[in-house]
């Protein structure tokens, strides 16, 4: 039997949980699923709670039926995962910061999203007045001649806050520690006690860029609570929403990376075909980054025969302009001596964060949402993840590059067979809990909800990133701080999406 | 040869910019009664600004980065994006201010030598968004910050940012010819 089968076999299955299990386990049973996280036989898709529960979601490290777990905590106590399997660390420390819910065992207690600044602590826990609180203290690095280089909140350029606290020997960095929970704004509290569609215009505003990851995961999250299915033309349509999303994100980033190797060609050039992108999606789905066109139930906006003749011309302009830029990429030595080696993701990191996205699948990890959980519209398309092996700022920039090829195709073939019928359904009144993991440009992100009579009562959405921040603090060590900018945008982590 | 080739395109073909917007009367009139006519004679057809977040979803700073694209081609008007505060005229802050952004933002205000402007960009930043009050938030800029111009919108879409900004300069062209 699989590892995750057995774990439900000697579980209690939680009913009304769909499409995949929850199940209650026991301390014993949530110390040897950490054993299984920590040999890489299991990985950790997210860990969240609610007051008196902590859950994790898992599967097995080469792709199955994800799963929950939930262990109740008398005494508001639970075995750390993050003692032995580190990404579960800060998932922990935001845990702790919001219900109160203590990892025993944890090494690191530091606070994560409270930085002090609340009225309250453990707002969705206790919720006491405010304590007075020690000066946050980052991890230290000791040897000769290391100096601190102190960056953020506010950044030099156009970018979400968050602090980055450097430690370097001259120009080679020694360690980098990311400290984030600025933009925290309690989106899931917000979500709390509203009804799905109103709680979907919270997801689609998690993360700005990924909206419409965040709002087909909700959306699912709710339809399979109350089972209930979106119109196959929904479904579609969300296809080619996500296709057009993941579209203008990699055609940004691949000129932005470029952009911070001086190299403002690709730049402008692919920013064009990203405002193409925006002003076809503004033109279609009547805004540009298609915010809160994806309900619960199905889409918000139709497709008329001219709207199918503006993307197709879409799909043939970047088809026409983007191969050019690809091999100006490819051929321009300087640029290529910036990208090629540097910010190297060792493929076992990889796996043990089960790093999402461009950032795992550049580093050998076969691991694409599309593929390995296929949903509608994908699973009869047949989605191959683009993986790359060398781990590095190109190997980044290449998966990127096979997505977009990638995701032309994908919007001309559910085009072609786009279904006729409505394009969206009505919610039953219903209550259940539901999972749901959806491919966003960045990676998987994960949506859980649970839904009481119609209202959404608690709420969980985990941004890719939360395992893709570590990874660039280790993949930094022993670049030069000026490779720090190429390296980060080439994650392009999210920072809203995290802090929620 | 990639390069040449796109180089070489570049030259022949004509450009991309759009034709600049009008500035918006709304935001004209509001600010007409905020900017200071002898500060603007100095600064003239140079505006820096200065862009904080303080609790964006990032919708926003995608389209503050829109106009920097080819399109909209923010710097012929003379407008444009600064790494510090120290070198700015405008703060253009996103967001509803968390908790945790606003002494941040408090010392970057503090940071910006004056005459300075406020704009408060988008919904959230408005205080008419949805995540004002709450834990976490303040209920937008204005509870920190004096805001000089508002530009609404979830977010703003380029040409609306560009009209905002334009009538920050479009007035403080109308003073300085008084």
């Amino acid at each position: 039997m699989s590892v995750v089968g057995d774990i439900i076999a000697r579980s209690r299955v939680v009913e009304h949980h769909r499409p995949w299990t929850r199940a209650i386990v026991d301390a014993d049973t949530w110390e040897g699923v950490i054993d299984v996280l920590a040999d890489g036989t299991l990985s950790l898709l997210s860990l969240w709670g609610e007051p008196g529960w902590a859950h994790a979601a898992v599967m097995a490290a080469g792709g199955g039926q994800p799963l929950v777990l939930s262990l109740a905590c008398p005494g508001g106590r639970y075995p750390s995962v993050g003692a032995r399997h580190p990404p579960a660390i800060r998932l922990e420390r935001a845990l702790f910061d919001l219900y109160g819910l203590i990892p025993d065992g944890a090494l690191d207690r530091r606070p994560w999203l409270d930085h002090g600044r609340w009225d309250v602590r453990q707002p969705l826990g206790a919720n006491a007045p405010a304590d007075s609180r020690e000066p946050y203290r980052f991890v230290t690095s000791e040897g000769e001649s290391l100096h601190q280089i102190a960056v953020g909140p506010v950044h030099a350029g156009i970018i979400e806050p968050g602090h980055f606290r450097f430690a370097a020997n001259g120009e080679t960095v020694v360690r980098l520690e990311a400290r984030l929970g600025y933009l925290h704004r309690g989106v899931v509290a917000r979500m709390a006690g509203l009804a799905p569609q109103e709680a979907a215009r919270f997801a689609a505003r998690a993360c700005g860029d990924s909206t419409v990851a965040y709002s087909t995961a909700f959306a699912h999250a709710v339809e399979a609570a109350l089972e209930v299915a979106a119109p196959p033309r929904a479904q579609a349509l969300r296809g080619v929403m996500a296709e057009m999303e993941r579209l203008a994100n990699h055609l940004g980033d691949i000129g932005a990376i470029c952009n911070d190797a001086a190299f403002a060609l690709m730049h402008a050039h692919c920013g064009v075909l990203r405002e193409q992108v925006l002003r076809a999606a503004a033109a279609v789905f009547s805004h540009r980054l298609m915010m809160d066109s994806i309900t619960p139930g199905g889409v918000a906006v139709d497709l008329g025969p001219d709207d199918l003749r503006i993307l197709r011309d879409l799909i043939a302009l970047v088809r026409d302009r983007f191969p050019p830029l690809v091999s100006l990429y490819d051929d321009t030595a300087s640029l290529q001596d910036r990208t090629v080696g540097t910010g190297w993701v060792a493929p076992h990191l990889a796996r043990q964060f089960a790093a999402g996205g461009y950032v795992g699948r550049a580093s050998s990890r076969v691991f694409d949402a599309r593929q390995t959980v296929p949903y509608a519209p994908y699973d009869t398309l047949g989605v191959e993840a683009c993986v790359r092996e060398a781990g590095d700022v190109n190997a980044r920039v290449w998966v990127r590059i096979d997505e977009v090829d990638q995701s032309l195709t994908l919007i001309e073939r559910l085009l072609d067979g786009l279904p006729e019928g409505p394009a969206r359904t009505d919610l039953p009144k219903g209550s259940g809990e539901g999972l749901a993991l959806v491919e966003g440009f960045r990676g998987d992100v994960l949506a859980w909800v649970r839904v009481m009579e119609g209202r959404v009562e608690r709420c969980h959405l985990r941004d890719p990133s939360w395992f893709q921040w570590p990874l660039l603090e280790a993949c930094i060590e022993g670049n030069i701080v000026a490779d720090f900018p190429l390296c980060n945008k080439s994650f392009n982590c999210a920072y809203a999406g995290v802090d929620l | 040869m990639a390069m040449p080739r796109l180089l070489a395109e570049g030259l022949l073909k004509s450009a991309m910019t759009e034709i600049a917007p009008a500035a918006d009367d709304e935001a004209l009139a509001q600010l007409a009664a905020r900017v200071d006519t002898a500060a603007h004679r100095r600064l003239g057809r140079s505006l820096s600004i200065r862009h904080v977040d303080a609790g964006s979803c990032n919708g926003c700073e995608l389209e503050l980065h829109a106009l920097g694209n080819a399109f909209y081609d923010l710097e012929r008007f003379g407008l444009r994006f600064v790494a510090s505060p120290r070198h700015a005229d405008v703060l253009l802050v996103t967001g509803p201010v968390t908790h945790n952004m606003r002494e941040a933002l408090e010392r970057t205000f503090a940071a910006t030598p004056g005459p300075k402007w406020v704009l408060a960009c988008g919904d959230c930043a408005t205080g008419c968004g949805m995540f004002s009050g709450g834990y976490a938030c303040l209920n937008g800029v204005g509870d920190v910050l004096p805001v000089d111009v508002v530009i609404p919108g979830c977010p703003p879409n380029p040409t609306a940012l560009l009209e905002g900004l334009l009538a920050l300069m479009e007035d403080g062209r109308a003073k300085r010819h008084r």
